[in-house]
């Protein structure tokens, strides 16, 4: 019993920080499922009936173009981030060179950079290369600025695989590729999911580079679509929060259902970066 | 290599019996051997770092320094007309009163990040481990606004902070502290703690991985040990949890200020530097400077700054960190 009584300051900080937490996320999606008119008579309180209409006309919006936008940047960024970091991290971690340190720590200092001290030559470069106004445009700065913490993740593992896996291959006449992606790379599973997922996260919600790189509607990632939606819309505001609730629901879909893997993937790299 | 030795061995055979003596072959064969092996170790290497140097090499090495090269030009961004200027753009910023306030509020955004959200989020990880029920629920609300997209964040916290509807004045209205009610982003002396209370709310649960994932690895045994000798828990905290975390917090911290420093999004969705620049960041100015008002000369002496300033920061972390470590 005492122990319970002792509990209850645990408690109350515990519903505290829920609320802290929760409540904005309660508002948004109570509010997505008003009606305008319910809203403006009373704004905050629980929705009377449930209207999918908000939902409905979000459909019918180009709201699913920027949804896949979005989709086929974060899913190109993060496979090609996967391919090209564990192959730059191989020589890294398992070979002897004199510029082994050096670009080790070049590719480290990459972490600490303002991305946006990069922005304006990158705007520059990209309208070059005629990718400006395109999806096509955002891979690039995205796939360079996610390396850095992706080697550090790959390397580390790397170095942790014990050595006799490549002597043997080597003995058996393995060529450096077929060793890697043969040998290596299946060994990798946890680390490619912790890069996976760290990175899928940030490159699903990038703004700057997606705001600076392309301009029309058409190749609007999902951030940038909901500003525009915020810009068009913003007297509706039950129909705003759809577009947020439906904005946000892939990521906390993928987190319901891997939760713990998500939580480690994001203590990993950061720690590590 | 297999020739070489081909070669050897006839010779060998040839000369049996003769009183010439031949070197030994070994220090040869090593030799060409390794040069062989370098050689394709070299290829090796290119092969697997060449792709994602390149990449990396053109986003940010060269763009880093084309940024202090376009620095230096008089320039609009829009039209090939570039005047060279030396470091007058510098000059300039050194003078300029909205850099500085901008400079000023980032710095603000650092204290307030390091004095919130790190305590917020040790709090929030500290409880996820003391014996209260559905802590999992707890957990995965907490968590929840990380996953958000800082947009999204934006947008509903300018309907949370509005003057008119915001849930905030309702919340203080129902409060019976109608005097406090205000348009909180439209107010000079309050947005930038409207800001700064936002980007708490999305980042302490973050710290909150950081440190749970920390406090995981603390030995059971320490616990158990203390145990024995009878201390309080609010002991146990101050002589192993705490002492143990301080790693964890010094990454936390150094993650925390270098976001502060590059802050953009959510001031850009929320605010964009208003109302009279009492929440401009340098990023947000640097944004302005170079893509509303196409100074994009002007605009790359702010991003070189900040580069800068991250780089001046982060060393200072660094070296200090390098001191204790060194002290102990």
């Amino acid at each position: 019993m005492l122990n319970r009584i002792r509990q209850i300051p645990l408690y109350i900080l515990a519903i505290l920080l829920l609320l802290f937490t929760g409540l904005p996320f309660f508002v948004m999606v109570s509010t997505s499922f008003k009606t305008q008119i319910e809203f403006m008579s009373a704004p905050w309180s629980l929705p009377e009936s449930f209207s999918f209409e908000n939902y409905r006309l979000l459909l019918e919006s180009e709201f699913f173009r920027f949804f896949f936008n979005s989709v086929i940047v974060s899913v190109i960024s993060v496979v090609a981030v996967i391919v090209l970091g564990a192959m730059a991290s191989y020589p890294l971690a398992r070979m002897r060179f004199k510029l082994n340190r050096p670009l080790f720590i070049l590719f480290l200092v990459g972490m600490m950079i303002p991305i946006h001290t990069t922005l304006i030559p990158i705007f520059l470069l990209t309208k070059n290369m005629g990718l400006y106004d395109t999806i096509w445009a955002l891979p690039g700065p995205y796939i360079a600025f996610a390396l850095p913490v992706s080697i550090v993740i790959f390397t580390q593992f790397l170095k942790d695989l014990p050595k006799e896996l490549e002597e043997s291959a080597k003995m058996d006449g393995c060529g450096p590729f077929r060793l890697f992606w043969k040998i290596l790379f299946p060994l990798l599973t946890p680390a490619v999911a912790t890069v996976a997922i760290y990175n899928f996260i940030q490159i699903w919600n990038e703004f700057i580079f997606a705001l600076v790189l392309t301009n029309s509607e058409e190749n609007a990632t999902l951030p940038l679509g909901l500003r525009e939606f915020y810009g068009q819309f913003s007297v509706n505001v039950p129909g705003i929060m759809a577009a947020l609730t439906l904005g946000s629901l892939p990521l906390l879909l993928i987190y319901l259902v891997a939760q713990e893997k998500i939580v480690k993937g994001i203590a990993a790299g950061s720690v590590k970066g | 290599m297999e020739n070489n030795a081909k070669k050897w061995n006839v010779e060998q055979g040839d000369d049996r019996g003769s009183s010439k003596v031949y070197p030994p072959p070994a220090p040869v064969r090593v030799d060409q051997t390794k040069k062989k092996r370098k050689k394709q170790d070299f290829w090796v290497i290119v092969g697997f770092l060449g792709p994602a140097l390149l990449i990396y090499g053109l986003y940010v090495i060269y763009s880093i320094a084309m940024t202090f090269y376009y620095s230096l030009f008089e320039w609009s961004g829009i039209d090939t007309h570039m005047v060279f200027a030396g470091l007058q753009n510098y000059i300039t910023l050194i003078g300029d009163h909205v850099f500085w306030t901008s400079l000023q509020n980032n710095f603000l955004l650092v204290a307030a990040s390091l004095l919130t959200q790190l305590p917020l989020g040790l709090i929030m990880a500290l409880l996820l481990f003391s014996p209260i029920k559905g802590m999992r629920f707890f957990r995965s609300i907490y968590f929840m606004p990380f996953l958000m997209s800082t947009v999204a964040i934006g947008i509903l916290f300018i309907y949370i902070y509005d003057g008119n509807f915001g849930i905030v004045n309702q919340i203080l209205g129902q409060l019976g502290l109608e005097s406090w009610q205000r348009g909180w982003l439209g107010n000079e002396e309050t947005a930038i703690w409207a800001v700064i209370a936002t980007v708490c709310w999305q980042f302490a649960p973050f710290y909150m991985i950081l440190f749970r994932a920390a406090i995981v690895g603390i030995p059971e045994e320490l616990y158990e040990a203390a145990e024995m000798d009878g201390a309080s828990s609010r002991k146990k905290f101050l002589k192993i949890t705490l002492p143990l975390l301080i790693p964890t917090i010094i990454t936390s911290s150094i993650l925390s200020i270098i976001g502060a420093l590059k802050y953009f999004d959510l001031i850009y969705v929320m605010t964009d530097g208003g109302p009279n620049n009492s929440t401009e960041l340098m990023a947000t100015y640097m944004y302005e400077q170079t893509f509303t008002n196409f100074n994009m000369g002007y605009g790359s002496s702010i991003s070189f700054s900040m580069f800068i300033i991250a780089l001046f920061v982060t060393l200072i972390i660094i070296v200090f960190d390098q001191k204790r470590k060194g002290a102990n």
